[in-house]
């Protein structure tokens, strides 16, 4: 699968269920990709560089979302 | 004048132990007074706004802080942990006030320069407050704004040599104890392997992918001052395979009352001359050891390492010289099920820095591997390793079951076998099995 390709997916997906949901688990992005964990890594990796997934912290937690999504941005003044 | 009365905290202050009010009463006035003439690059009533809500939340008894954030660097998915207050109105200095990691150095070893460096740097881009260390071992910075964020990484990776810790679901910031550098028990290089694992696995300390928080910690010796038994889902505790060694003069030194018993640690008050049959022979849990005609013997192979002899006796005895780590798997603190104490997965193992410690990284990956796959979210290795089975652990890193992956033979055992791996499957002859066995 190519770079493109995954973000395609993934964005899509992400898009799909920002009704309900922003922030997405790790797991949750490689079922997209149907890809084992490491694989998967380097495509989200990379789109967090792309600037076309941005990473939340709970502090003990991580979790991944659409850049600007959620309640977070608006509400900590960032967006 | 202080900014908010705080006569709940003000009572804190009256115990008999130092306090961490009156540490902040100090760090706001010196910001008040700001005698180094800094630019102050976030409110200079920060450490004043700090104690009113932390004082607001006892009044309330309920927090005022709310949970997590999407601030980082760019590129890193740990080291900056978002914190926001829920009453900015009423406490603007820390309306935004976010946590820095630091990734301390092996062993905690500082120069004053680095340090005075860090804390300069903390004053002018940050509240000046720290927290040395935190319980995973960093440096932690408490308190600054979001544009100082990539202001502070800058400097501290460009002109310090230094990068973050980890925190959310990445590798935390290993932690070690101070190792051969100062301690004669120590069987590996802690300093080491610390850094050097802290360096191979900058992509799982940095880029979140695991299912929750991991721990790597190394004791030197099974004394685990570090107690990485405890508090890591991976520890790597000194071990050693051949005798302890003896020295018998110095044993009739300890004997004599010619050297103190525990290096004098016991030396409060009289406790009577040492007693090495009561002291150390009758102390040593699994009865390995006698002192008979003036002469002490240890059976190695009944000797668990529990380190007691050696402690107190430490010029007489000394650790193998066959030395390696012992490594243990899944303990964690209490969220789900309690708190839960590292299971032992591989007895010994080589830690051979010549080969990069290749047969520690042989069972650090397969580890993660399937915890990576098979874990749930926000799932400990302990957990997992609760859930599945042992012996999945084991069938995942390729490692052999072994009496000491035992604790109880016969009461619950990890281990079972499979049918492959039984001489002739579990097929029988029935009428075979009769002949010696009557219903």
């Amino acid at each position: 699968m190519e770079q493109e390709e995954a973000a395609e997916k993934i964005i899509e997906a992400l898009k799909k269920k920002l009704k309900t949901k922003s922030k997405f688990y790790f797991n949750d992005l490689a079922k997209i990709l149907e890809m084992k964990p490491r694989p998967a890594k380097k495509f989200i990796t990379q789109m967090v560089v792309d600037c076309q997934l941005e990473y939340w912290s709970s502090g003990s937690t991580s979790m991944y979302g659409l850049p600007g999504t959620g309640k977070q941005a608006a509400a900590e003044h960032e967006d | 004048m202080a900014k908010h009365e705080t006569p709940l905290l003000d009572q804190l202050e009256s115990g008999p132990w130092p306090s961490f009010v009156s540490d902040l009463k100090q760090e706001a006035e010196k910001r008040a007074k700001n005698e180094a003439g800094l630019e102050l690059q976030i409110p200079v009533d920060v450490v004043d706004d700090l104690l009113g809500v932390l004082e607001l939340s006892f009044k309330h008894g309920k927090t005022h802080w709310k949970h997590g954030g999407i601030v980082g660097v760019f590129g890193y998915g740990g080291g900056v942990i978002g914190r926001y207050c829920d009453q900015p109105e009423m406490f603007p200095g820390v309306a935004h006030f976010h946590t820095v990691r630091v990734a301390q150095p092996a062993g905690k070893y500082y120069t004053t320069k680095y340090l005075k460096e860090l804390c300069d740097l903390w004053d002018f881009r940050g509240s000046g407050i720290t927290n040395m260390h935190g319980s995973t071992g960093d440096i932690i910075l408490i308190g600054t704004t979001t544009p100082q964020l990539e202001e502070i990484f800058y400097e501290m990776s460009h002109n310090m040599d230094q990068d973050l810790g980890g925190s959310g679901s990445n590798l935390r910031t290993p932690a070690d104890c101070i190792g051969q550098s100062r301690c004669e028990y120590a069987c590996y290089d802690t300093q080491d392997i610390c850094h050097h694992l802290t360096i191979e696995y900058q992509d799982e300390l940095h880029r979140p992918a695991f299912p929750y928080k991991f721990k790597f910690k190394f004791d030197g010796c099974p004394n685990c001052c570090v107690a990485s038994i405890a508090r890591s889902d991976l520890s790597f505790i000194g071990t050693w395979k051949d005798d302890i060694r003896i020295d018998q003069e110095a044993v009739a030194g300890y004997v004599g009352g010619e050297f103190l018993p525990n290096g004098g640690a016991h030396a409060g008050r009289d406790w009577g001359a040492f007693d090495i049959q009561k002291e150390v022979v009758d102390l040593c849990p699994t009865g390995c050891m006698k002192y008979e005609g003036k002469k002490l013997q240890i059976n190695t192979r009944e000797c668990t390492r529990c380190m007691h002899c050696i402690n107190v006796m430490p010029r007489a005895l000394r650790i193998g010289q066959e030395t390696g780590c012992s490594i243990l798997a899944g303990a964690k603190a209490p969220i789900l099920d309690g708190a839960q104490m590292g299971s032992l997965l591989v007895p010994f193992v080589e830690v051979n820095p010549d080969n990069d410690y290749q047969a520690i990284k042989d069972v650090i990956e397969p580890i993660w591997d399937w915890w990576m796959e098979e874990g749930k979210n926000r799932e400990r290795l302990g957990e997992l390793i609760k859930r599945q089975g042992f012996q999945r652990l084991l069938e995942a890193t390729g490692i052999e079951p072994v009496p000491q992956h035992v604790k109880e033979p016969r009461t619950n055992p990890y281990i079972f076998w499979k049918e492959e791996e039984v001489e002739g499957g579990w097929t029988r002859d029935i009428d075979e099995f009769r002949k010696d066995h009557k219903r």
